[in-house]
């Protein structure tokens, strides 16, 4: 199907089941708040070498926040439900805790939920304080500055991570300009954010390598200047660079509405071809298919 | 939502016990049910319908009415539903209580909430001594819940209180806190003296200055951010008119204590 100029490829993004969790971030100002979620979901593209995927979901206004103060919801996500709780930990404990004037609530409702403030608190080495706010458990955490004020307790749930495409344009600033408006329009989605770099992946990996010890390596299919040697290369004809859009959502709706408007945004951009990634349908829980979220 | 209604018809002449005005203990009764069910008139043994008109059906809200202000032990260890009174009440309201909420659009006797463990009191005028306490001779006050006091409190309020919320909106007696064990105490108005006295932990905070016990010791004066969230949950419960502003953004002047305990209670004083 066309969009515009734009081929649409009848196929589909492979998605796999994480888990998530939504940290809200408040601080005296929003610089403050930006600085700790900045650092939190710092080296958080790929759970294939990070552990863990995260991204800014959006900034939150003083009158929507618990304490009143400007506030940025985070979502990460992670493979199991037995390995977010350490990273929330390490996160808020080294980029959130350690920021000046931030406080950290849980920003998920969940009958799921795991201990966060609640092993942070020993950082108070016994000084710290419990209070319960309107059957709220938070923990006041006194450190240098005053106090660090974090939830008890965070909700986690099952997400959707890896919701795919893959934009083609005819030269690298094509494809960049119509990637880059895909990535806004999908960023705009609640629930749902975009791990890489501006949303935009430009190393997008298959699984394995000619090497033996590498489970993923450079998706050579895809690349431009591989086209005459690669033996799996699947570059149109007058396309010169290629870029791929990773999309996790705390729900599979929240991940087809992100990559509709995607779809829409790069064709309205230019681009010149989109396809998505996938393994066959053989190893992810969910199927997004093009041509049926971009006619819905 | 369907209601039994109470109306006091005959003043007691001294006090009446009725810990049978209780949502649960009404459930599934009809209305001569209710009337027959046993009071305390002082040492006689009488009939709730002896002093009160019963109307209406449903257990889940009990509407009272009259001047109950010799009537103890309303919601005696009640666990749901919701109990108004238009009037007075006496002493020993909700004692024990673990869930629901009782509102007093009026004033209330010494004893509200001791060793209650959950739920909610709304008392909206004044109330005696003892809020939320522990009995003579027990080492433990209230250990959850909440108790809203709009107007004054007497002496002692959370007397050895654990864990849960008091909120006094007008002043507050001597000993505030006293033997508090943790919780959090807040008084809109003035706390008398010897606040704190005995405290191990918890948090009796004042949005007015207070003599301190020379066992508490000046901390630092700084902004409680933990304070927002509790004030923000007060002004959405009644108390709008007297949580300004700078209460919520100002700085508290904090106070350890008891000295002669553990030390590590606080109270937080609004400094401006």
């Amino acid at each position: 199907m066309k969009i515009k100029k734009t081929e649409i490829e009848d196929t589909f993004a492979e998605a796999f089941e994480m888990y998530g969790a939504r940290v809200i971030i408040t601080a005296d100002t929003k610089q403050w708040a930006r600085a700790a979620a900045a650092s939190m979901t710092g080296f958080a593209t790929s759970v294939i070498r990070c552990k863990l995927e995260a991204a800014v979901e959006c900034e939150i206004s003083e009158e929507d926040t618990p304490d009143g103060r400007p506030g940025i919801s985070v979502l990460l996500f992670t493979m199991s439900s037995k390995t977010i709780a350490g990273q929330l930990i390490d996160r808020i404990g080294q980029c959130v805790m350690t920021c000046p004037t931030t406080a950290c609530y849980n920003g998920l409702d969940s009958d799921k939920t795991v201990s966060v403030g609640g092993k942070l608190r020993y950082f108070g080495d016994s000084y710290q304080i419990s209070k319960v706010i309107d059957g709220r458990k938070l923990w006041r955490i006194p450190v240098m500055e005053g106090e660090f004020l974090i939830d008890d307790r965070f909700g986690i749930q099952a997400a959707v991570g890896g919701g795919n495409l893959i934009i083609f344009g005819s030269s690298k600033n094509v494809a960049l300009r119509a990637s880059m408006a895909a990535a806004q329009a999908m960023r705009e989605v609640h629930g749902v954010f975009l791990p890489f770099p501006q949303g935009l992946v430009r190393s997008g990996s298959k699984i394995g390598a000619s090497y033996k010890n590498l489970i993923a390596s450079t998706n050579d299919a895809y690349c431009p200047t591989l086209r005459s040697i690669s033996k799996q290369t699947a570059i149109p004809e007058k396309v010169e660079a290629v870029y791929e859009i990773v999309a996790d959502g705390l729900d599979e709706a929240s991940i087809k509405e992100a990559m509709k408007r995607g779809i829409h945004a790069a064709s309205e951009k230019g681009a010149m071809f989109i396809t998505a990634g996938n393994y066959g349908g053989k190893l992810g829980k969910y199927h997004f298919h093009l041509h049926e979220i971009a006619n819905n | 939502m369907s209601a039994t209604h109470l109306k006091l018809h005959t003043a007691p002449e001294v006090p009446l016990e009725t810990e049978v005005i209780n949502p649960t203990v009404f459930a599934n009764l009809s209305q001569s049910g209710i009337e027959n069910l046993n009071v305390m008139h002082g040492n006689d043994k009488c009939h709730l319908g002896d002093f009160f008109k019963v109307t209406g059906k449903g257990a889940s809200e009990i509407h009272i009415e009259g001047d109950l202000s010799g009537v103890k032990l309303i919601g005696a260890g009640m666990s749901e539903g919701k109990i108004s009174v238009e009037g007075d009440v006496g002493m020993h309201l909700g004692v024990g209580m673990s869930g629901g909420e009782i509102i007093v659009n009026g004033n209330a006797g010494d004893w509200v909430g001791p060793e209650m463990s959950g739920g909610r009191i709304i008392i909206k005028k004044n109330a005696g001594h003892m809020i939320g306490s522990a009995y003579r001779g027990q080492s433990t006050g209230i250990t959850g819940g909440e108790i809203f006091i709009h107007g004054n409190a007497k002496n002692e309020v959370g007397s050895a209180m654990r864990r849960g919320l008091i909120v006094v909106g007008g002043n507050a007696g001597d000993f505030t806190g006293v033997n508090m064990l943790a919780g959090t105490i807040i008084v809109l108005g003035e706390l008398g003296i010897r606040t704190g006295a005995g405290m191990k932990r918890g948090s009796i905070v004042s949005l007015q200055d207070a003599p301190m016990l020379p066992s508490f010791d000046y901390s630092c004066t700084y902004h409680p951010l933990f304070l927002r969230l509790y004030f923000s949950r007060l002004r959405a419960n009644g108390f709008k008119r007297k949580i300004q502003d700078q209460h919520i953004t100002g700085k508290y002047k904090r106070y350890s204590g008891d000295g002669i305990e553990l030390n590590r209670g606080e109270v937080l004083l609004f400094a401006g």
